[in-house]
């Protein structure tokens, strides 16, 4: 397989999103990306504190903290945030994908609030306005930019 | 291993298992049928594609180290933390994955930076 990243597929075009159904497509993967993406990390700290385990070198440790539930149930979230988010990379960007899922981080703060009773300060609510801020200047733009003639060149 | 060490090897193996996976489903194509079998195929054709594999492997380790990091340090301090990695992930997208980012991206990949600063205060 070749090894370098550069896309030489001709499918990979950027008119393949355009239209209501492709935009429709698009809108489902990125709320159903956002929302198991959210429910994932918080169902797995959940059982992280649980279970108290401390970080170690070994992989086995590791393998040990799928017995508990909340962590299984975690990681069945987190592999659908995957597929979803594959989903989105065959016809999105990577530079418009990953800003405009961070939506979760807002997600995930509330929930870590509200479940978990994290205590969170000013500076951190500062930090989360100004994400989805970041956030909602990436969702105006088109999921696959076309690349000027000059740059399709290089 | 302290929380900063395990947030670095998050977010770094995290970097290169996106680009590769972004390369990977760049080269399949877009999906447009959500049916068993063109997702079996689809599945298939992913299990066989060397930057899908690499990735998954860097996601893993990626994964691991986060969930060790989640062990140590809050859920809210955590996962915006991991965003440090957006900047760098743009960069290489525009490098490595030629695509065309405009000002928004940018600004949108620096203003969650700047709010990763933010929360990590």
């Amino acid at each position: 397989m070749e090894p370098s990243l550069h896309n030489s597929n001709p499918k990979g075009d950027a008119t393949s999103i355009d239209g209501c159904s492709g935009e429709l497509k698009n809108q489902v993967f990125v709320c159903l990306a956002v929302i198991a993406n959210t429910l994932g990390n918080f169902l797995l700290s959940m059982g992280m504190h649980a279970i108290q385990v401390k970080p170690s070198a070994s992989p086995l440790e590791y393998l040990r903290i799928f017995a508990n539930l909340w962590i299984d149930a975690g990681v069945i979230l987190l592999i659908v945030w995957f597929a979803s988010q594959l989903s989105l990379l065959s016809w999105a960007d990577l530079s418009y994908v990953l800003p405009i899922t961070a939506a979760s981080y807002v997600l995930t703060a509330a929930l870590g609030k509200i479940f978990l009773h994290e205590f969170i300060s000013l500076a951190r609510w500062s930090g989360i306005c100004v994400i989805s801020a970041g956030v909602m200047l990436v969702v105006g733009t088109s999921p696959r930019a076309k690349l000027s003639p000059r740059e399709t060149l290089l | 291993m302290s929380a900063w060490f395990l947030l670095i090897v998050s977010v770094l193996s995290g970097t290169a298992g996106d680009l590769l996976n972004a390369k990977s489903m760049r080269d399949h194509g877009e999906i447009h049928d959500f049916r068993p079998g063109a997702v079996a195929r689809v599945i298939a054709w992913l299990a066989r594609d060397f930057s899908m594999l690499a990735g998954i492997l860097a996601q893993a380790v990626s994964f691991f180290s986060f969930a060790a990091l989640l062990g140590v340090a809050d859920l809210s301090f955590a996962v915006p933390a991991t965003a440090l990695g957006n900047v760098a992930k743009t960069l290489f997208a525009k490098i490595f994955l030629r695509e065309h980012v405009c000002w928004r991206r940018w600004a949108g990949a620096l203003l969650v930076s700047f709010g990763v600063l933010l929360v990590s205060l």
